[in-house]
């Protein structure tokens, strides 16, 4: 099937119509329902990211139906969509007009939001999400604190539209920048247009993608590919997962637009395994949009062939990397490559090849329709845009947040991210996953951007932001971080394949309380020379980890080699545990210690024998009057 | 041409060429565990690596093309530092075994280890802990000797052409092996000898029959007589006895053997080889000159071809003799006796 301009706009015109209360959310409150145009009186919005997914998305959506109908209410929707971002409270719904956020709802609780909300239109208080509750007043969910400083592009239909639904995709002028670069601009224009939007590839490096296409589009061959690489592997991340879940289409449009602008008509889309929903995902996407002539041959009539193959990824950290990515796709065992030759010279099978990040392709279509000045008119000069980051760890809000370069890392962490649970302190964060680094709060006013970062030791990465209180321990932070790059190492070159493992070893040493301070050198020294003579990004920023955590914590771990005692209290090896007077000698302690090292007569103060203790904590839980810490 | 600055000197050399060629042909010695100019850059033991001007981080010569007013040093600080860091590394996962190894006074680890003053590995931890394969007839595989330079791999693929070998785990665990781990035995390795050709340490050694020592030994470069391509061999001599056979680079085989020419020689010193003609007599065989024998292989040609015809003749002959041996043999056949009934062992 052949699709013109006119097919895709009468199905734009069409769909939105079953779309327009949902769109309140987009246009942040700003109503502009012409009620006449209005199909449905009532829309439930269930998240259906990767966190409410597994917590029951699906069976949430079902049950709604049933007792909608069982109702008999015949003007209500009910739909799935992409992540809404915050995890930390899903399932999550929304219900429209007015969007009213409800969280954590169990299956249990939909007969009562049908009865009360969409019967009677009484909000069910009790499910209300934390921030959509303001000195008893009700804020719609454009207004909690989490969304309010947030500006979606990358995300722009996640959370809003139904990720199976290709025509929900047009409704929101999807498709329209593909048909409008490949009928109304030149190769050269688009390129242009890339350029002067100074986008950054969002993987991490960011590289200007319009200088990459350009590269491929002057080298002359045969067969061109365009690559989209979603192997996102960092802990804790899952921006890209999340796009290809949420919105697969704004991936697949982007890549034919970057396959028209360097004169390529084949993509791969490099996704790993272990995300099967998004790979399900992706797959009815491109189905559709072949179905639809939005993928294959002469797209909109015009002479432009593009077609997208999935090659699954089998779990290699490394294989996000792109050469040893392109190793993988060609069948090879996944190993970084000299680097000899640019990709956009040399690449997939030797032919010039385009790598893009997931994030950074689903900015793509806005810059085409909307323009350059657009893209610039957000985030900084140097950084122009948005960056999506996934917050984990010690903060209150964990999940998805999208905002413009710039933004501090105090605003992401405490405005958005709700600051630091159970009353603890805020220690640092890491950023940009095993490649970052570890941030002190004296720098949380550093705007978010890719230079101002590296200035400070971390990095900008994919876009993962670990939060850290005062309960850990910098050392094993380290440690945790270059676990995982010691596992992940494909083992090529000496450096990060025995290198890394040395640092590693030392590392654990050193949380076991037995480092020395001669080690602390011999960290400073080997991470040195394994960032300066690594074959690849992995091993080159294997070191961040340690380098930053040394520089901004160095007393942790000279506490560590020369005290032997961790300051966080994290280290299980360095802890002593003691018994205070406050012991009631009840003898708990003593009957449940596994290591049978506690001693004291009933209604007697106890004792611990240090030499013998295993450090489990048992006696510290069983306590019934807190009498025993750890120091 | 390129005009390059090497350790403050301006050279002029070919460009497209990278670093490494370069250095090479000027003289300054670069080291290097994974290079060999007949593979692709592999660019993986982080030896060569030196300072390029412009540059963040250390680069590989063995993969970083000549550009027109490079600056380059090649033993700096920095750079020594990096080689005696990658040595240390490797050295601190190696056996320490020098002493008896076989590869002694041949092995490029060594030999690095002493240029930069490494005397030992200084990290302690983990080590390597293999099973020794010793399953192939010609060769033994020590993994724990292994540097993962990737080289055998690499030959075996790229020039070899059989794959029998690949990079199997990750990360510190990688490991050079057969499909599945099973062991070379099980592979379907030919026991051409050109992975053990170029192993740089002792992790692939040729099973010796008699023993010697890198130093004892004397190199005489003949060309193998297993068949006609002429493949140039150098026979590793000790005394007077061949010990043992390498490959020489140049045409035709530029360093590559096959099974034959590389571990075919024990012939050379085997009691029952033939050192001069054998004529039956009275039931019994005798030495005889060449002259007895020639007389009596033309007595018995002429005899039997008139009493019986050419048709009565038939030839074998033996993949030992070269080519040209096997023409000339064939000719006498066609040409002289007579017949077509000629034909040739074609194995081993």
């Amino acid at each position: 099937m052949m699709i013109t301009i006119e097919m895709l706009n009468e199905i734009k015109k069409k769909t939105l119509k079953t779309m327009t209360l949902r769109l309140e959310k987009k246009n942040n409150g700003i109503s502009s329902i012409n009620k006449e145009n209005v199909s449905d009186k009532k829309h439930v919005l269930i998240c259906g990211g990767p966190g409410c997914h597994s917590s029951g998305a699906d069976e949430l959506k079902k049950r709604f139906e049933q007792k909608i109908d069982k109702e008999e209410l015949t003007d209500v929707n009910v739909s799935i969509a992409g992540c809404f971002g915050l995890c930390e409270s899903g399932p999550n719904i929304e219900i429209y007009p007015g969007g009213t956020f409800y969280s954590q709802v169990k299956i249990d609780d939909v007969d009562e939001i049908v009865e009360k909300h969409l019967c009677r239109d009484e909000v069910v208080e009790r499910l209300l999400n934390e921030g959509a509750i303001k000195e008893e007043n009700i804020k719609p969910v454009f207004e909690v604190d989490f969304y309010k400083k947030q500006e979606k592009i990358a995300l722009r239909n996640c959370g809003i539209i139904d990720y199976n639904s290709i025509d929900e995709y047009i409704a929101l002028d999807g498709y329209q920048a593909l048909a409008k670069a490949l009928t109304e601009m030149t190769q050269e224009e688009v390129i242009d247009i890339m350029k002067k939007s100074n986008l950054r590839g969002r993987g991490g490096a960011g590289f200007p993608t319009g200088r990459k296409w350009e590269t491929a589009f002057k080298y002359e061959a045969d067969k061109k590919y365009v690559i989209c690489n979603a192997d996102e592997g960092d802990p804790g991340a899952f921006m890209d997962r999340s796009i290809l879940e949420g919105d697969p289409h704004s991936v697949l449009e982007a890549m034919a637009i970057c396959g028209y602008a360097i004169g390529s008509d084949q993509g791969y889309i490099y996704v790993r395994a272990e995300y099967p929903v998004a790979v399900q995902r992706l797959k009815t996407a491109i189905k559709k949009a072949k179905e639809k002539g939005l993928l294959g041959e002469n797209i909109f009539g015009t002479e432009f062939n593009f077609n997208i193959e999935i090659r699954l990824g089998a779990g290699a950290f490394v294989c996000g990397e792109g050469t040893a990515l392109m190793e993988s796709i060609e069948g090879k065992r996944g190993m970084p490559r000299p680097k000899i030759n640019r990709t956009a010279h040399k690449g997939l099978w030797g032919k010039p090849t385009i790598i893009n990040n997931v994030e950074t392709l689903a900015n793509v279509p806005p810059i085409i329709t909307k323009g350059a000045k657009w893209l610039k008119s957000i985030g900084t000069e140097d950084s122009p845009g948005t960056k999506v980051f996934a917050l984990g760890g010690k903060i209150k809000n964990t999940g998805l947040v999208e905002v413009p370069m710039g933004t501090t890392l105090r605003e992401i962490i405490f405005d958005i991210g709700g600051g630091i649970p159970n009353g603890k302190k805020f220690k640092a964060v890491q950023t940009g996953g095993p490649s970052g680094g570890c941030i002190p709060e004296e720098f949380l006013d550093t705007p978010v951007d890719f230079a101002s970062l590296g200035k400070i030791g971390s990095i900008m990465g994919s876009g993962g932001m670990i939060v850290l209180d005062d309960t850990d321990c910098m050392v094993d932070i380290a440690r945790f971080f270059l676990d995982f790059t010691v596992d992940e190492s494909c083992g090529k070159c000496v450096p990060c394949r025995e290198g890394t493992k040395r640092m590693l070893e030392i590392l654990e040493r050193i949380t076991k309380g037995k480092g020395t301070p001669e080690d602390l050198d011999r960290l400073e020294s080997l991470s040195e020379a394994i960032t300066d003579s690594s074959l690849c990004g992995l091993g080159q920023t294997a070191s961040n980890p340690v380098k930053s955590t040394m520089k901004y914590f160095r007393h942790e771990y000279e506490a560590h080699v020369k005290e032997i005692r961790c300051p966080a209290g994290s280290c299980q090896e360095l802890l002593q545990f003691f018994i205070t007077d406050k012991c009631v000698g009840c003898t708990k302690c003593a009957n449940n210690c596994p290591a049978s090292c506690i001693s004291g007569n009933l209604k007697e103060r106890h004792v611990i024998d240090t030499e013998q203790c295993i450090k489990c904590g048992t006696c510290m839980e069983v306590c019934p009057v807190g009498a025993v810490i750890k120091k | 041409m390129a005009e390059i600055t090497i350790n403050a000197k301006k050279y002029q050399v070919n460009s497209g060429i990278t670093i490494l060629e370069a250095c090479n042909r000027l003289g300054i010695s670069i080291p290097t565990l994974c290079h060999d100019d007949r593979l692709e850059p592999y660019a993986a033991c982080r030896l060569c690596v030196v300072e390029v001007k412009g540059k963040k981080n250390l680069q590989t010569s063995c993969s970083t093309k000549i550009r027109d007013g490079m600056v380059v040093e090649t033993h700096n600080k920095r750079v020594i530092n990096a080689r005696k860091e990658v040595l240390d590394l490797l050295f601190s996962n190696h056996p320490e075994d020098c002493l008896t190894c076989e590869k002694a006074g041949g092995c490029k680890l060594q030999d690095y280890c002493y240029e930069y003053g490494v005397e030992e590995g200084t990290y302690v931890g983990e080590k390597k802990d293999y099973h020794i394969d010793d399953s192939n007839p010609f060769y033994t595989y020590d993994p724990n000797k292994c540097i993962l330079c990737g080289k055998c791999v690499r030959v075996c693929d790229e020039l070899q052409c059989t794959n029998a070998i690949g990079l199997g785990n990750r990360g510190f665990d990688s490991k050079v092996v057969t499909p599945f781990d099973l062991g070379l035995a099980t592979s379907n390795c030919v026991s051409c000898g050109n992975c053990v050709a170029v192993c740089p340490v002792g992790a692939l050694t040729p099973k010796k029959k008699e023993k010697y020592r890198t130093w004892e030994i004397r190199k005489v470069k003949t060309t193998c007589s297993y068949c006609g391509v002429g493949c140039q061999i150098e026979l590793l001599v000790k005394g007077d006895k061949v010990v043992g056979v390498e490959p020489a680079r140049g045409t035709p085989n530029d360093g590559l053997l096959c099974v034959k020419g590389r571990f075919g020689y024990s012939f050379i010193n085997h009691s029952d080889r033939l050192k001069a003609p054998l004529i039956k007599r009275n039931g019994e065989f005798e030495e005889a000159t060449w002259e007895e024998a020639y007389d009596l292989i033309i007595d018995k040609i002429s005899e039997i071809k008139e009493e019986y015809g050419s048709e009565s003749f038939a030839g074998l002959t033996s993949a030992r003799c070269t080519n040209e041996e096997n023409y000339l043999f064939q000719k006498m056949f066609r040409a002289l006796i007579g017949t077509n009934n000629v034909d040739h062992c074609a194995r081993l």
